[in-house]
């Protein structure tokens, strides 16, 4: 277990490194922020009320959106490209060596990574976003510890994709495109580009029953006081059951891929 | 006309130290510190030195990588900082460290944008090719990609790469690091060979004493960014009082071996290590032990170049 | 000039040579490109399945804005995307490597792993603004159809201007790549929209400081026959050529700068 402490701070660490790169995320976050922001407000003028959110629950959201974007690694940005190097090179075979578990070693440096991204380029963007706009900020600090609960599970899902697609490298001559391609799709299904709500009949239906709202959207409406009570349980079921049963896959798949590399040497 | 011409050449650069939470001081390292020396066309020179010595730096600043702070630079007669697309068509550059090759792309192709973006004309192109892929055994790599090359495949494609539009000079940035011993001495042989039969001149960085003692005639030795010593490589030993170090392996355990031309290092069962001066030849040695003392093996190690740089700087300050 | 682009054209073919090797993986890239492009549009068709206006815009009008700005942004990226590498270029060393070879430096890295995939986008792009022509009843006159034709090209100059301007940028800060960003793809984001959603200060800015305004809100306002947010008179419609050119030449400046620094430092 301590092993996994000190790989979960040697993520955060060599995150924290890149000062620069940092600020300059944080900017475009902002931006990105003040563009969504005034999308949402034309939206929400026309549609008060749309998708059960009032215009400051629209706007906090999309801040929230900012905010998790790293955290979540909605559009990569973690562990996966290294990991997929490590797989076309063969490195990955003296990871194998290591007297750690592989999911979980690489789990710890991603959770390490989130808990930078969530600090480093989630607080000032946020902070930002609620001195231009009206946001709907949490009163109770339970709802504040709710929220983050709900966001580390989110990263443990976002974490169980990324990985699952990482392996694929070992099938596949380019992993990246792949990759590239989960990207996509969980920018999309996460409710980054528009809150899962708004998705109309089965397309709705479906988007919230994915893994990806786990990223966003269950994370928001935990912060926006739309999930108390065993609501909030059911929530947080919902993103553990994904955690659990994609971990479960990516550990199986793992596997397969060991036997491969010790039988084929690499 | 001498073909490189340096005359007090310097190179500052302003670094910037963080020395508190906020604090930044800033300095200046002075890389190139005063610089001269020229190099006739066809000569090959070796340029050496311990790592931040500034090697890097006057190659960069041959190139035209780097404009110079102060000082009189010229290449054929080109300011390498102020026409360098028109020198670059004259000149070959090989970075040891990294590749001037399209990482993702096979050999062939990037061989055959060279041959487009220099406008090297057909019959040439073809000539020189061939030519290195023949020396450099590079006939199987061709169809594979750059990075899947091992460091001693991907140096002879990067030199043969320098190579193709028949550069009056060809700069080499340590072309043997890291490289096992077999592609070292084909590097060394292609190099020789094309100094000799082309009359290219070559200027080369280099960690390796060897590749100097194999391929230069000429050495220049540089710290802190000054020129310690220009001239031949027996000389640097003279210079430098450096030592070769014999080991000797006896049939059994004896006293230190006793000899005048030679002092004891150390001893270690059979084994014993005897040093002498780099400038005498090791055969009258190896005589008067073989005549006194039963040997089984023998033999010489170079002196190492930081030790010879060492010594040499300790005494110019003393 | 002629030297340069005849440099650009030949690091060009290699990549497209070697991109066609692969033929099966290249439609696939290509198709992944065109779909990531196209979620943007969906997430704007999402917001008209609860909404008949936005901003006063109708879809098609959207759409119009959409396929203009996503058209320019796209073929910007074609041509420069690779931009955004060169702070990577600059912290591994590799930059060198180009500065020793008898071709501007800005062509080799804007040339450099060029990628036909982005073509995707462009199609995208293009699609939607034929929908947007289609659907949308725009009495056409001479001026208007210039107008039309020249957005692309005008917009994709400017672009491709920031593009060069923010890889400039990473000759000083190479970690900062992601600034960059926020002015192209953030750009295209606020393009795709209608101006008069946006705060009037937000939209000044996007006009006289980062002229991005003038890559489609400018001369769309006056091909849709719009009234201006921010009340500018009728020919600024007709400065996205000049602004273009003032864009280039500041970007080239800025370059210059960048790289004479970069050589005199040498990091």
């Amino acid at each position: 277990m301590r092993l996994y402490a000190v790989v979960a701070a040697g993520g955060f660490r060599r995150y924290a490194t890149y000062r620069v790169a940092t600020a300059a995320g944080v900017f475009t976050n902002t931006v990105f922020g003040f563009i969504l922001a005034y999308t949402y407000i034309a939206l929400w003028d026309e549609r008060p009320q749309l998708g059960g959110y009032d215009q400051s629950q629209a706007l906090t959201y999309v801040w929230l959106g900012q905010a998790l974007l790293m955290t979540c690694a909605m559009m990569g940005g973690g562990f996966e490209d290294e990991l997929i190097e490590r797989i076309r090179t063969g490195d990955i075979a003296i990871d194998l060596y290591r007297p750690a578990d592989l999911q979980l070693w690489w789990l710890a440096g991603d959770l390490g990574r989130a808990a930078f991204h969530l600090l480093g380029r989630g607080i000032v963007p946020m902070v930002l976003g609620a001195l231009a706009f009206d946001l709907a900020l949490p009163v109770s600090p339970l709802t504040w510890v709710a929220f983050l609960v709900s966001v580390a599970l989110g990263v443990v899902v976002s974490f169980a994709v990324r990985f699952l697609v990482a392996l694929s490298a070992f099938w596949l001559m380019d992993g990246t495109g792949v990759m590239q391609m989960c990207w996509l799709v969980g920018l999309f299904f996460s409710g980054m580009l528009l809150p899962l709500n708004l998705f109309p009949g089965l397309l709705g239906d479906v988007a919230r029953a994915l893994p990806w709202s786990s990223l966003l959207q269950v994370p928001a409406d935990v912060f926006l006081g739309t999930h108390t009570g065993w609501d909030l349980v059911r929530a947080y079921a919902f993103q553990g059951g994904w955690a659990l049963v994609l971990l479960a896959a990516g550990r199986a798949l793992q596997s397969v891929a060991t036997r491969r590399v010790v039988v084929q040497g690499g | 006309m001498d073909f490189i011409e340096l005359d007090q050449v310097e190179k500052v650069f302003d670094v910037r130290r963080r020395t508190g939470r906020l604090r930044r001081e800033k300095h200046q390292v002075r890389a190139v510190d005063g610089i001269s020396f020229t190099v006739p066309r066809g000569e090959m020179v070796g340029y050496i030195g311990p790592n931040g010595a500034g090697k890097s730096t006057t190659i960069k600043m041959l190139t035209g990588i780097l404009t110079p702070s102060g000082g009189r630079l010229r290449v054929a007669g080109i300011d390498p900082s102020k026409e360098r697309t028109r020198l670059a068509q004259r000149i070959g550059v090989v970075f040891g460290q990294r590749t001037t090759l399209w990482w993702d792309l096979p050999l062939r192709d990037s061989y055959r944008l060279m041959h487009r973006m220099y406008r090297i004309p057909d019959p040439v192109f073809r000539q020189n090719l061939d030519r290195c892929v023949e020396l450099l055994d590079l006939a199987e790599l061709l169809e594979v990609p750059v990075r899947q090359l091992s460091l001693g495949q991907r140096m002879r494609g990067d030199i043969a790469a320098a190579l193709l539009h028949d550069p009056e000079v060809l700069y080499l940035d340590e072309p043997t690091i890291g490289l096992d011993v077999i592609s070292k001495a084909k590097v060394r042989r292609f190099l020789r060979e094309l100094n000799a039969e082309r009359g290219t001149t070559v200027l080369l960085t280099t960690h390796d004493l060897t590749d100097i003692e194999q391929l230069c005639k000429r050495v220049m030795v540089i710290d802190h960014g000054r020129l310690m010593y220009d001239g031949a490589l027996a000389g640097l030993h003279e210079v430098g009082e450096s030592e070769r170090t014999l080991v000797v392996d006896l049939e059994r355990e004896l006293p230190p071996i006793d000899l005048e031309s030679a002092r004891t290092l150390k001893v270690e069962g059979p084994r014993q290590w005897l040093a002498f001066p780099a400038s005498v030849s090791a055969a009258p040695l190896v005589a008067a032990l073989a005549e006194r003392y039963p040997l089984v093996d023998l033999s010489v190690r170079e002196p190492d170049i930081e030790a010879v740089i060492a010594k040499m700087y300790a005494e110019r300050s003393a | 000039m002629a030297d340069a682009l005849r440099a650009y054209g030949l690091i060009v073919a290699m990549w497209v040579r070697s991109t066609m090797a692969y033929r099966a993986s290249f439609a696939l890239t290509t198709i992944g490109n065109f779909a990531a492009t196209a979620f943007d549009f969906v997430t704007i068709l999402l917001m008209f399945s609860h909404v008949d206006a936005l901003g006063g815009y109708s879809l098609p009008e959207v759409a119009f804005l959409y396929g203009t700005t996503s058209t320019a942004f796209g073929l910007a990226d074609l041509l420069m995307g690779s931009m955004d590498r060169l702070g990577r270029r600059v912290r591994d060393g590799t930059l060198d490597t180009l500065l020793v070879r008898p071709v501007p430096v800005l062509v080799q890295v804007a040339a450099d792993r060029f990628a036909l995939r982005r073509l995707g986008r462009i199609t995208q792009g293009l699609l939607v603004l034929t929908y947007a022509l289609v659907t949308l009843d725009i009495e056409w006159t001479v001026t208007k159809a210039a107008m039309l034709a020249l957005m692309p090209l005008c917009g994709a100059a400017i672009f491709a201007s920031v593009f060069v301007a923010g890889a400039a940028f990473q000759f000083f800060a190479q970690d900062a790549a992601e600034v960059q960003s926020s002015f192209t793809y953030g750009g295209n984001t606020l393009l795709q929209y209608p101006p008069s959603i946006f705060a009037k200060d937000l939209v000044r800015g996007v006009t006289f400081v980062v002229p991005l305004a003038f890559v489609n809100w400018v001369p769309s306002l006056y091909v849709l026959g719009r009234e201006d947010p921010i009340g500018l008179p009728d020919w600024f419609a007709l400065l996205p050529p000049v602004v273009a050119a003032g864009c280039l030449g500041l970007a080239a400046l800025a370059w210059r700068a960048g790289l004479r620094s970069y050589r005199s430092t040498g990091n």
